[in-house]
């Protein structure tokens, strides 16, 4: 293994047998590959200037949780990124898991509730029936997207466009069970908000709540599956080169199916998190969630090159994002505006991203 | 040597951070002749045509063309000046007309629309002077690559091209097509064109050239007439060091038959009772034209390609072999004859593609994968098979391509095969390095494994097979002896069912 240290010291070597001409096409290039973050930072000090607010502890707190709440779901979409994909359909998946989520988990005490057959259990067991339900749904949903894009050799692009009209039907079908007529779920059982969305600790007087834990987990989960398993390795050779990969021995088809399993599980759990954050949710709730997930995950280095990406990359591209749209709020831009500011800075990463692995020639 | 001088390159320099890639490099082309320009992986070769079309830029040196201090920016610059290169890796747009690719970016128009019935015309005309029977109006990709290179020929020829550059023109053809090239440059040389011809294969150089430039480590060695060089003299000058000969020394002795190979028939190809056998500590050769179904046998008794009957048996056991996850189980291991698109994983590094195939061996607890036992391997693999890399955290695509293969074959070494399945091991590689995969594979059987290799190269086979099954047609058309056959009786037999 290469010491950080050797490195930057070759580095400093390479460097001082550079002519002027590669002098400064190392400085560009260090810029340019680097501009996200130069950008980031100026722009964290300008908007902590403008708006004293912004770096206190209840604005931190606010980003923190705010992330915390939307990486499950680009931990999913990541992998299918990696494979050169892409899912559409995960903001879909992530809203019949708050349906259903909700519907197990609304109080006994509210007449109208949607599953009113249910008999009264304690409330840790109906936690454990919503969660081991959206993550079988979303199983089910992503191992269909999987399937039809493994077998059938069709663009995810296609499959998951398909399977979000599909869900978003689904959806709707599941508002109207039993009378409820697309009524908003609410009235949500105290047990499942706090189990979600109570205090874990405070910084200062701003709260962070247990969700946070729960991402973090998910993200140490994610890395380890990542980077230590067979299925890890899989992926990635699979995103680099899927003929080669078929020849190495790998299951491309099994790999394929799995990582779009594994990231219908991820809209699941997020759904289900998602429910018991706003508390009322109706046939809307998730709707383009995936946007802003794919955006995290590119502005992460996750690229649609295929075959690369890393956690940290994600975790980064999701922080990096909600500061952004926190910022945004703090400096008081309009939302309107907001929208333009989102899709460019969208555009100028990926165009960033690209460059990277652009051949020079 | 009285003819003009078309092409002057002096004192080219050229430096990668770290490295000095050409160091002073001088080369001189005439008009009419051709020029070959020698050297290993890594000589610098390539650098010194990439400055020549400004895809990198030089630190110093000059280039003349015709008297005319010239810098091309760009390829297509170059082109525009009649400097054209025919690449060993085509770039052709696959999904349009022949056609299309000879004119791209300078289409014939009548107005504001493409005249495709003059470019149909100016296309026959080129393919009728270059003897080339190709509808131009076929796509692309439902060509041979043989015949797409010969398409990419006509392209510098339709330029007027005064100096056509040919890197490793015939890797991709088969002894037919090699001779229709060569005719080919013949009579673009008796026009007065120049050619830069860059190859590894020794006999098509002292056969095809007029003089010879050799490289070694980014500095010129020689230039000298090729009348005045030996294979010994050309060998000696690239590695710098005496290879008394091409081939390592034969060592290995085939045992009892290992691997029967039975009434082999493909379902979607045209693969039709291929039968042979295979001793241990064998190396068997497949010989044949181009789409004579050898990759396709090899594919097929790896479970990549369908088979519609036929059996495959190891040591006397049918092998199912429906896929390459069981036939790596059975003992089975495929080097692939197109490295870039089915060998390497590009952007990975060389651990990553090292240890891909054998991933069950670093599993801890039957999940966790350990990394320094990858990394061990790998490191294994790296001295076994004298891989040239900086660490293993290297990514593969910088390496050379024949450091490429050594760490795909040492990926292969990794899953402990009993058979070895080889396509093309040696193609784009220099002539160190195919010495070295020569020696590899003789140690393989050696120590008891079983080779079963594909080569267009037909000195290759001889040199380093025990056994030669011809095929033809999809069909086998004969088996010899290496040691007492001929490249006639080989290549008849490759023509029997054409």
């Amino acid at each position: 293994m290469v010491s950080p240290i050797q490195k930057l010291r070759t580095t400093s070597d390479n460097y001082k047998q550079m002519d002027q001409k590669d002098k400064r096409r190392f400085w560009v290039d260090g810029l340019l590959n680097n501009a996200l973050y130069i950008l980031m930072i100026i722009f964290i000090v300008y908007t902590a200037i403008a708006n004293e607010n912004f770096l206190k502890a209840g604005s931190i707190a606010n980003i923190i949780s705010l992330a915390a709440a939307s990486l499950p779901f680009a931990l999913g979409v990541a992998g299918c990124i990696v494979l050169t994909g892409t899912d559409l359909s995960g903001g879909r998946v992530v809203g019949l898991s708050a349906a259903i989520s909700a519907a197990f988990l609304q109080n006994f005490a509210y007449q109208k509730r949607l599953f009113n057959f249910l008999p009264e259990l304690p409330i840790w067991a109906y936690i454990i029936i919503a969660i081991v339900s959206v993550m079988a749904v979303g199983a089910i949903i992503g191992a269909v997207n999987g399937f039809f894009v493994a077998k059938y050799k069709l663009h995810p692009f296609i499959v998951t466009l398909a399977t979000q009209l599909i869900t978003y039907g689904l959806i709707l079908l599941f508002f109207m069970l039993n009378n409820n007529n697309g009524q908003p779920l609410s009235q949500l059982d105290k047990g499942y908000t706090q189990f979600v969305n109570g205090t874990m600790f405070k910084i200062g007087d701003a709260s962070i709540p247990w969700y946070v834990l729960y991402a973090v987990l998910m993200v140490i989960g994610m890395w380890f599956l990542w980077n230590k398993t067979t299925f890890g390795k899989n992926m990635f050779a699979v995103g680099s080169n899927a003929e080669a990969a078929n020849v190495s021995g790998v299951n491309v088809f099994k790999t394929t199916v799995l990582v779009h399993t594994l990231a219908g599980v991820m809209y699941g759990l997020t759904g289900f998190i998602e429910g018991a954050r706003i508390s009322s949710i109706t046939a809307a709730t998730g709707a383009n969630a995936e946007c802003d997930a794919i955006a995290a995950c590119v502005i992460g280095g996750v690229s649609f090159v295929g075959g690369t990406g890393k956690i940290s990359g994600i975790v980064l591209g999701v922080f990096i994002l909600r500061i952004i749209f926190v910022a945004l709020n703090m400096l008081g831009i309009d939302a309107n505006t907001q929208y333009i500011i989102k899709g460019l800075i969208i555009l100028v990463a990926c165009a960033l991203d690209m460059r990277k692995y652009l051949v020079k020639k | 040597m009285s003819q003009e001088v078309l092409l002057q390159m002096t004192g080219v320099t050229k430096t990668f951070p770290g490295v000095k890639a050409l160091d002073n490099v001088s080369f001189t082309l005439k008009r009419g002749t051709v020029h070959a320009l020698m050297g290993e992986n890594g000589a610098g070769k390539s650098t010194l045509m990439k400055c020549l079309f400004g895809m990198y830029n030089m630190d110093s040196g000059t280039i003349v063309l015709e008297d005319q201090k010239i810098h091309f920016k760009n390829s297509k610059e170059a082109l525009d000046h009649g400097v054209a290169m025919v690449h060993q890796e085509l770039n052709q747009a696959l999904k349009r007309s022949v056609m299309d690719n000879i004119w791209l970016g300078r289409y014939p128009k009548s107005g504001l629309m493409i005249d495709e019935k003059k470019m149909y015309r100016d296309t026959k005309k080129v393919f009728e002077e270059l003897g080339l029977d190709i509808d131009p109006r076929r796509i692309m990709n439902t060509m041979p690559v043989s015949q797409r290179q010969m398409v990419e020929i006509a392209k510098a020829v339709s330029y007027n091209s005064k100096v056509i550059v040919f890197d490793e023109p015939t890797s991709s053809l088969t002894e037919e097509e090699v001779e229709h090239l060569f005719k080919i440059i013949d009579m673009l040389r008796d026009r007065g064109v120049g050619i830069i011809y860059i190859s590894h294969k020794m006999a098509e150089i002292k056969r095809i050239s007029d003089e010879i430039t050799i490289m070694r480590d980014g500095q010129w060695i020689a230039t000298e007439p090729t009348e005045k060089l030996s294979m010994a003299d050309i060998i000696r000058l690239m590695v710098g060091r005496e290879l008394t000969n091409q081939f390592p020394p034969k060592t290995n002795k085939p045992g009892d038959v290992y691997l029967e190979v039975e009434h082999l028939t493909g379902q979607y190809n045209n693969l039709q009772d291929v039968s042979f056998q295979a001793r241990r500590g064998e190396i068997l050769g497949l010989a044949g034209l181009d789409g004579s179904g050898r990759t396709e046998t090899l594919e097929s008794i790896f479970g990549i390609m369908t088979r519609k009957e036929g059996t495959v048996k190891l040591d006397g056991k049918v092998c199912r072999n429906r896929n390459s996850r069981e036939s790596i189980q059975n003992g089975f291991a495929l080097l692939t004859e197109e490295r870039r698109s089915t060998g390497i994983y590009s952007i990975l590094n060389i651990r990553d593609n090292t240890v891909i195939s054998s991933l069950k061996k670093h599993l801890r607890g039957g999940v966790c994968l350990s990394d320094s036992s990858m990394k061990k391997d790998t490191q294994w693999s790296i001295d076994a098979m004298h891989t040239k890399t900086p660490t293993q955290d290297t990514k593969i695509r910088s390496l050379s391509g024949g450091n490429q293969q050594k760490v795909i074959l040492g990926r292969w070494l990794l899953t402990d095969p009993e058979v070895l399945l080889l396509d093309e091991p040696t193609r784009g590689i220099d002539v160190g390095a195919k010495y070295e995969i020569y020696q590899l594979i003789l140690d393989l059987a050696n120590s008891g494994k079983t080779v079963v290799m594909v080569s267009s190269e037909m000195p290759e086979l001889l040199g380093i097979c025990d056994r030669i099954v011809v095929m033809s047609g999809g069909r086998v058309a004969g088996e010899v002896n290496a040691q007492n056959t001929s490249q006639e009786e080989i290549m008849s037999l490759a023509a029997k069912y054409v």
